[in-house]
């Protein structure tokens, strides 16, 4: 894929989702980008925090890690996650080309927060391919 | 991967510094961040080793104004020259655009300017992507040393070494000073531009941008 076009109504289908699965229960964030570490879309409150800059890194990381799991003969990692003091992010694959990134604090259980991200993955996959 | 949000109404377009090692890739950054107004840029963000030597990126985001009520969103990358990142190279060529290849204009950095060549070449294959096909801006830096005693090659060796057979454009270049830094900005940027634009949607003339950082 070379090119995604967005129009404001698959945007707000996109939002729909990810205020209802992961912004309801308490996500702060979430953020759908792509493979070139593009913004998508964006649901919840980025509190301050340079979205654009968090993509382009969550992009590499996620790329890195993808390299990482060949030297060690792992087909891929599709789950990336870091618990910090207060806040913990999630970054999880949806398809090939996307990433869904989700950051929330303690309260929220890491359980809840992977169950949702899996049910969420297809519903946004289905999104994101609809033209 | 250009990305056309019509709900924000933005075109998010992803340009490649690429070249060897110590070209001035960074540099070319850097003065752009500078020179550029606040409104029209995003942070500039740097991963690097300890002794400036870029690890995996840096990234400057910026804005290049409005094209059919649709503003232009271009994020500027770097990669790390020394050839032992070739992996990294691979990774932030994902979803490019557009690319400046920044040549060193250094005699003895020659062969590393056919060496990094190359190595474009060969990442972009593994895309499916051929460097004829995609928007190219050649960028002759460190002209300013013609005035020094170390030995530099011509403009003319490098057009041989590097652009005989893609004819792209080329600026000459003096990073560190400026010049011909947003010469070659423009350039890569109207061209990237047209080419998104052209393929996906307007399908029609592209009018200048309006306002913006250029
Ligand atoms: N004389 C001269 N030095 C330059 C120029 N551009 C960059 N440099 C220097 O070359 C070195 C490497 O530059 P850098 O931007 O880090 O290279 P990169 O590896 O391609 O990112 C630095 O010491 C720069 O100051 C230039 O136009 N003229
Ligand atoms: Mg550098």
């Amino acid at each position: 894929m070379s090119m995604m076009i967005v129009t404001q109504e698959k945007a707000k289908r996109l939002e729909n989702v990810l205020d209802k699965q992961l912004v309801s229960v308490g996500v702060s964030l979430a953020l759908l980008i792509d493979e070139a570490g593009n913004v998508i879309v964006a649901a919840g409150n980025d509190n301050g925090v340079d979205t654009t800059s968090l993509a382009a890194l969550a992009a590499a990381n996620f790329g890195a890690t993808a390299q990482i799991a060949k030297l060690i003969g792992e087909e891929d990692f599709s789950i990336l996650y870091h618990k910090g003091k207060k806040d913990n992010i999630h970054f999880s694959k949806v398809g090939k080309d996307f990433i869904l990134v989700t950051i929330f604090t303690d309260e929220i259980p890491l359980g809840l927060v992977r169950l949702r991200v899996t049910q969420v993955a297809q519903e946004l996959l289905d999104l994101l391919s609809e033209s | 991967m250009a990305l056309i949000d019509l709900n924000r109404r933005e075109i998010h377009c992803k340009i490649v510094y690429y070249g060897p090692g110590r070209s001035g890739k960074t540099t070319n950054l850097f003065y752009i961040y500078n020179a550029v107004s606040e409104k029209y840029r995003g942070k500039l963000l740097t991963i690097e080793t300890r002794g400036e030597r870029t690890l995996f990126f840096d990234l400057l985001p910026i804005n290049l104004g409005k094209i059919q009520g649709l503003n232009i969103r271009i994020q500027l990358y770097t990669v790390p020259g020394q050839s032992h990142y070739r992996a990294t190279r691979k990774l932030v060529l994902k979803g490019v655009d557009g690319i400046v290849f920044v040549a060193d204009s250094l005699r003895k950095r020659r062969e590393k300017n056919i060496e990094s060549l190359t190595d474009l070449r060969n990442n972009l294959t593994e895309y499916n992507l051929k460097l004829e096909d995609l928007p190219l801006v050649f960028q002759y830096n460190k002209r300013d040393l013609i005035s020094s005693s170390i030995p530099i090659l011509s403009v003319e060796e490098l057009e041989e070494d590097l652009n005989k057979d893609i004819g792209a454009p080329y600026f000459e270049a003096a990073a560190t000073k400026g010049i011909g830094v947003f010469e070659t900005l423009k350039e890569i940027s109207k061209r990237t531009v047209k080419y998104v634009a052209r393929k996906y949607i307007f399908g029609k003339q592209i009018t200048r941008a309006q306002g913006g950082a250029l």
